[in-house]
């Protein structure tokens, strides 16, 4: 019996990750989820953008540490994350004007911008993959652990450590930051006010004289600078890959549904959901089972829900049952 | 519905001479492998126009159909492992049936119950007991099966039935898995439903890969019976080697093309038929039906037709012809290996072949089907060649060349994006248009 061990085996290994990875899908499901009120499609390209964005910060990463630039024990992509969000906007802004436009003033339903987002989700994947490799490239650097294991146990004396990277600490940081900025810009600037007006009743928001490229213009800038950092912290966190990029649209979607599509709040819990959810289920309990029970009681199996390989299956077993009794979302998305 | 016009016969004439054109520039045998492949990517072409051109339903999991019917074809053809079935066999049936009664239960409880918070309750109550059942029954039999000879063996095994009849189980399992998906997210959004094949595609995979018991996992199930004879076989027979002999052909590649005919001659009569009764299907009521109902949602309501039922009708049997071209192309490689089901190669490639060659029209996707099969092998030599000639001027040493040329591979996500959104904006009927 021991309870605080308990405690602190599932914040080492289900809290402190859950908490990341849902800061990372809740920046991806944004993102998703204002091209959706804005744009009115789903975004198939956005895991490519991230990878995309995350593999330009990499790039400019490796210069400036060529450079002997660093951050001290900060990573140094996050001096380079600016420029990845540059470039990105660029790439964005330069595919809505080649390809998006025309639909948009064609008027094209919306499963043809679905498709064409597929095509446009080739042509990043295949740049990717032709600049960097499909290799896993790292490029974290700094200090590793703002607590490590070791320190924990001799600072508290207990059994258990807890460790805590800098690349969670750093995402958690920096997502709150994102969306704090986020919902300042959509609620309190003119421009963030037209486009949740445009989001709301777009017949309404052009005949009081918005300006609709306007006001895709800032979305992309928006997006680009939200998947970009989603993509740069996955990659701090965990490595970059391009394909896992890829792999990641399905809880990014699973989160954006889950919240209700459109709504900016239900992207952030949906995240939320779908990370602890995923992590919850393929944890397996037992270390934290043996500190709560008498030693003669402790289970022999391991207390695993499901094993690791299927926490897609988790996100997708979500997305069902939100599709099945709750079309639009745990808050109100759009409509269904 | 296709007129036979001079245009149309010019570009089926167009895409023939690709492919003899590949006969004579490389050889005989490798146009063989791209035809067979090619008349394998038609079906699942056709499959998805039925999906999309009949009924405007996106579908982005083929991949999880087309991986659903390899696994057919393993549980059809191969021998059974009688140690493995005294192993755990039984058991693991009946632990699958355990898992699905508990969810049939919940179904039935929250039918039948008064809705509130009780309902909830005791829904959920059933689901985690049924799973705790579940697993209980399930783990030490998959153990215990998985241990019997793990480095050859190590699952059930089939039922060792002629490795043909996986065709129409694959066609099955496929349609059993769209039904899922289409009764959750058919009657939603467009969107919903792309997200929800999207999510059964991984999952589908994900199982495949880590079932050893049902498939060997990433082991591969290799050595799959054929539904041809063998080279060997056919280089140890005595009428082939007179006959190769006549023609004064060399006895190993003679062999080697006239099994890759077979299954040529095979996968054509599997594409004839279904033309032929999806060309019946479209000019039949139903077909104006179904073109009414993708036309006009609200009218054809309003005339009575139940949308949302026609749209999982047609969705199954899309799935369903994915699926059967899956078991199909399983026997033709020989071998289930799930690591190789890429979305990209899978899913997206054949809606390009869609796109392209005319959506609505079930000759325009098998135009597709034989054109985007063809350029995806070409394109990676041509780019490599485009590569090296770019890089010519360069020197030899230089790190850009190299990566350059390395990246080459990657040209062919390139070219199809692009292929896909030219497509898409200039030319959206495709080539052979509907009408």
């Amino acid at each position: 019996m021991d309870f605080l061990n308990a405690i602190v085996v599932l914040a080492n290994f289900v809290i402190v990750p859950a908490t990341a990875y849902g800061a990372q899908l809740a920046l991806g499901a944004l993102g998703v989820t204002l091209i959706y009120g804005i744009l009115r499609f789903s975004n198939f390209a956005h895991g490519d953008t991230m990878a995309f964005g995350a593999m330009v910060t990499i790039l400019v990463t490796w210069a400036l540490q060529g450079a002997g630039v660093s951050l001290g024990p900060l990573p140094t992509a996050l001096l380079a994350l600016p420029i990845g969000i540059a470039a990105t906007s660029l790439l964005l802004i330069g595919t809505d004007k080649v390809v998006y436009k025309f639909y948009r003033q064609q008027k094209a339903k919306p499963v043809i911008y679905v498709i064409a987002s597929l095509g446009v989700m080739f042509i990043m994947n295949g740049l990717v993959r032709f600049i960097i490799g499909v290799d896993d490239q790292r490029f974290a650097d700094g200090e590793r652990f703002i607590i490590s294991a070791r320190n924990f146990r001799t600072l508290t004396g207990l059994d258990e450590g807890l460790a805590i990277r800098t690349s969670q600490g750093i995402t958690v940081v920096v997502a709150l930051i994102c969306v704090i900025l986020l919902f300042w810009f959509l609620n309190k600037t003119r421009t963030g006010k037209s486009m949740r007006a445009f989001s709301d009743n777009e017949d309404l928001a052009l005949l009081s004289g918005i300006n609709p490229e306007k006001v895709v213009l800032v979305t992309w800038i928006i997006v680009a600078a939200l998947a970009t950092t989603a993509g740069v912290l996955y990659g701090l966190d965990k490595s970059f890959k391009p394909f896992t990029y890829f792999q990641l649209l399905l809880p990014i979607f699973a989160s954006a549904i889950v919240g209700g599509l459109g709504n900016p709040l239900g992207a952030i819990a949906g995240g939320f959901v779908i990370a602890f959810s995923e992590i919850t289920v393929t944890y397996a309990f037992r270390r934290v089972v043996n500190h709560l029970v008498p030693e003669s009681w402790e289970p022999e199996g391991l207390l695993q829900l499901l094993s690791t390989d299927y926490k897609f299956a988790v996100s997708f077993a979500i997305l069902l049952i939100v599709l099945l009794f709750k079309p639009t979302g745990l808050f109100k998305g759009k409509s269904i | 519905m296709t007129q036979i016009n001079t245009k149309n016969i010019l570009l089926f004439g167009l895409v023939a001479l690709l492919f003899i054109g590949t006969g004579f520039m490389q050889s005989w045998n490798t146009t063989l492998t791209i035809l067979n492949m090619g008349l394998i990517s038609a079906i699942m072409a056709l499959g998805v126009n039925m999906q999309w051109g009949y009924a405007g339903l996106f579908n982005v999991g083929i991949l999880g159909f087309t991986a659903l019917g390899g696994l057919a074809a393993v549980l059809v053809s191969m021998p059974p492992v009688p140690e493995a079935w005294s192993a755990g066999g039984p058991r693991i049936l009946l632990a699958l049936a355990a898992g699905a009664a508990s969810i049939v239960a919940a179904v039935m409880i929250y039918k039948k119950m008064p809705a509130g918070l009780l309902r909830v309750v005791v829904m959920l109550a059933v689901l985690i007991g049924g799973f705790m059942i579940y697993r209980a029954i399930f783990d030490p039999a998959r153990d215990a099966i998985e241990a019997v000879d793990p480095a050859l063996t190590g699952y059930l095994g089939g039922l060792g039935l002629p490795v043909i009849l996986a065709w129409p189980v694959g066609g099955l399992f496929a349609a059993g898995a769209a039904w899922i998906v289409g009764k959750t997210a058919l009657g939603l959004r467009s969107d919903y439903l792309a997200i929800a094949t999207l999510g059964i595609a991984e999952i589908i995979l994900a199982v495949l890969k880590n079932e050893d018991w049902l498939a060997r996992g990433v082991k591969n199930v290799t050595g799959l019976p054929r539904p041809v004879p063998y080279e060997v076989e056919l280089q140890a027979a005595d009428w082939f080697l007179s006959l190769t002999d006549r023609f004064g052909a060399d006895p190993v590649t003679a062999s080697s093309v006239v099994v890759k005919l077979c299954y040529a001659g095979l996968f054509a009569a599997v594409l004839l038929l279904l033309i032929w009764m999806s060309e019946m299907a479209l000019k039949s009521p139903w077909g104006r039906m179904m073109r009414a109902i993708r036309d006009n949602e609200v009218s054809s309501e309003a005339m009575g037709k139940d949308v949302t039922k026609r749209h999982l009708q047609i969705f199954i049997i899309g799935s369903a012809v994915c699926g059967v071209a899956g078991a199909m192309m399983t026997t033709l490689d020989g071998q289930l290996v799930p690591g190789t089901y890429n979305p990209l190669r899978f899913t997206f490639l054949i809606w390009l072949m869609v796109i392209v060659g005319g959506s609505g029209n079930n000759w325009g996707a098998v135009l597709g089907g034989f054109l985007i099969w063809w350029l995806w092998i070409m394109v990676e030599p041509i780019g490599l060649w485009m590569m090296q000639t770019v890089t010519m001027g360069m020197a030899e040493d230089s790190g850009l060349r190299q990566h350059l040329i390395d990246s080459a591979a990657h040209m062919r996500l390139l070219t199809m994006g692009l292929f896909l959104l030219l497509m898409l904006r200039f030319n959206p009927r495709g080539l052979i248009p509907e009408r």
